[in-house]
């Protein structure tokens, strides 16, 4: 199953500074498996050593929370779209 | 005879005229009581529960307000003269059951009948806000709404600035900026409340000068020192919404969980480059969303998160994201439209692309959660300092 990732800018130094990659996966763990092979540093910022999204990171797929769903083990349909969203500071004082 | 008075008396030839006392009753039975006199003349009193359109705008606005046709009105103006002919037009457009109360708001008042002295904008704000009063959804009452609110400010920046200058323009009546900052001249590439002569200057006094030259009539409360544990409860508590439009996340998680606490809703902004996301926190309203933790329950340690400092932004993109912020403060302030609870929009300049994505309550968070009691306040800064966990007491 083909679906695309949208990078937020602040990890997009970890992707060349591409802001979407296209990526191959049954399911959200597999899409991540798949982003990790084409650029190898990101996925330490968004799972911890066990393989769980981190706190400070969201996915949404087609625009809704996947902890509302299976987690990264939720399914992906044909030509999904998914968002990742880390926790932002910056409001610049 | 005058044309005026022949006309009078065409019209008392089919228009019924009753007395005060009778259309206090019919007023009780259900009838509508329209009081058509001019703003100047309805400041000093009008009849309880009266409908209160002005002569001018009458045709025009009768239908929104009385939809049904066959609706008994009651029609009066100062005298029972000018109330005649409104009640002659409202005949015409096809209401059924209109009539004239005869000696008007002087006879009504010599009845001793019931009158309360409605809030009304003076002429000043008439003029000043004489764009919301056109809008049905703000109109005289909601913007008396905005004058009565409370709104405070964390941060007086890059989102700040923008969300103060409008908030401040639109007349929310007390605004509170939080900032402990002074401006320096790599700030006024977007913080458009200070100027260049102010470099050096504390922010809050700065951002004082700049709204009270825009709307000297607000209330501009300042505190000149950051938002912790120990001072949050004591300001958030005079507020009725909170604007966060921080740089840091100690400051965030606080704002979080002090609106968690308090129950007030937490607007929230955040950008980064050419990104922004905005949303409104507010676990605790009518129709609960999820707070901050909900969505992130921790924040990242400082290697996995750069701070804007580092990582720049393009100067007017936290115009975007605070005029956002500031435009979902007041739908909250009026109660009207649908804020973004339980939705975070994300804007993307580069690609012209705003997205909204759901958000959902967790239901075990540990401070929105079901039945959680409070856990008190997280010291983060400390926390980033040392690993051991501080928690303040609430």
């Amino acid at each position: 199953m083909s679906s695309t990732i949208r990078i937020p800018a602040p990890l997009r130094s970890l992707t060349n500074g591409a802001d979407e990659v296209a990526v191959e996966g049954r399911n959200i763990r597999e899409a991540l498996t798949s982003l990790g092979s084409q650029h190898e540093n990101i996925n330490s910022k968004l799972l911890s050593d066990n393989g769980d999204l981190r706190d400070f990171v969201n996915i949404f797929l087609n625009g809704n929370e996947i902890r509302t769903m299976n987690g990264i083990d939720t399914a992906l349909p044909e030509g999904s779209v998914l968002n990742i969203i880390p926790a932002v500071a910056g409001g610049l004082k | 005879m005058s044309a005026s008075s022949k006309r009078l008396n065409q019209i008392k030839a089919v228009i019924p005229e009753v007395a005060p006392d009778e259309a206090l009753e019919l007023q009780e039975d259900g009838a509508i009581l329209i009081d058509v006199r001019e703003p100047d003349e309805v400041a000093q009193g009008s009849p309880e529960d009266a409908l209160r359109i002005v002569r001018g705008f009458l045709e025009l606005k009768i239908e929104k307000e009385v939809p049904d046709f066959d609706t008994p009105l009651l029609v009066m103006c100062a005298g029972g003269l000018r109330s005649l002919f409104a009640a002659e037009n409202l005949t015409q457009m096809g209401y059924n059951d209109v009539k004239s109360v005869a000696g008007g708001f002087n006879g009504w008042k010599n009845h001793g009948l019931p009158v309360d002295v409605p809030e009304m904008l003076g002429d000043l704000d008439r003029e000043r806000y004489g764009r919301h009063l056109l809008v049905p959804e703000v109109g005289e009452k909601g913007q008396l709404k905005l004058l009565k609110s409370k709104v405070l400010m964390i941060g007086a920046g890059g989102l700040g600035s923008p969300a103060a200058y409008y908030l401040a323009a639109a007349g929310v009546g007390t605004l509170g900026i939080v900032d402990d900052d002074v401006v320096d001249r790599s700030n006024l590439q977007r913080q458009i409340l200070h100027t260049d002569k102010n470099v050096g200057k504390p922010k809050v006094d700065s951002a004082r000068e700049t709204l009270s030259a825009l709307n000297p009539d607000i209330i501009i409360e300042t505190y000149q020192e950051r938002i912790t544990s120990k001072n949050v409860d004591e300001i958030f508590s005079k507020y009725d919404v909170v604007v966060d439009g921080t740089d840091n996340f100690p400051t965030r998680y606080l704002i979080n969980d002090a609106c968690v606490k308090h129950g007030i809703p937490n607007v929230h902004g955040s950008i980064f480059r050419f990104e922004g996301q905005v949303s409104v926190f507010a676990p605790k309203g009518k129709n609960p969303g999820p707070c901050y933790r909900c969505l992130y329950p921790e924040p990242p340690p400082p290697e996995l998160a750069p701070s804007c400092a580092e990582a720049g932004v393009l100067g007017i993109l936290p115009g975007v994201v605070g005029v956002l912020e500031a435009v979902e403060t007041v739908k909250i302030l009026l109660g009207i439209g649908e804020p973004l609870i339980g939705k975070l929009l994300t804007y993307d300049a580069l690609k012209v692309r705003f997205e909204t994505l759901n958000l959902a309550r967790n239901k075990n968070c540990k401070y929105c959660g079901d039945g959680v009691t409070f856990p008190g306040y997280v010291d983060y800064e400390f926390f980033c300092a040392n690993p051991a966990v501080s928690a303040a007491s609430s």
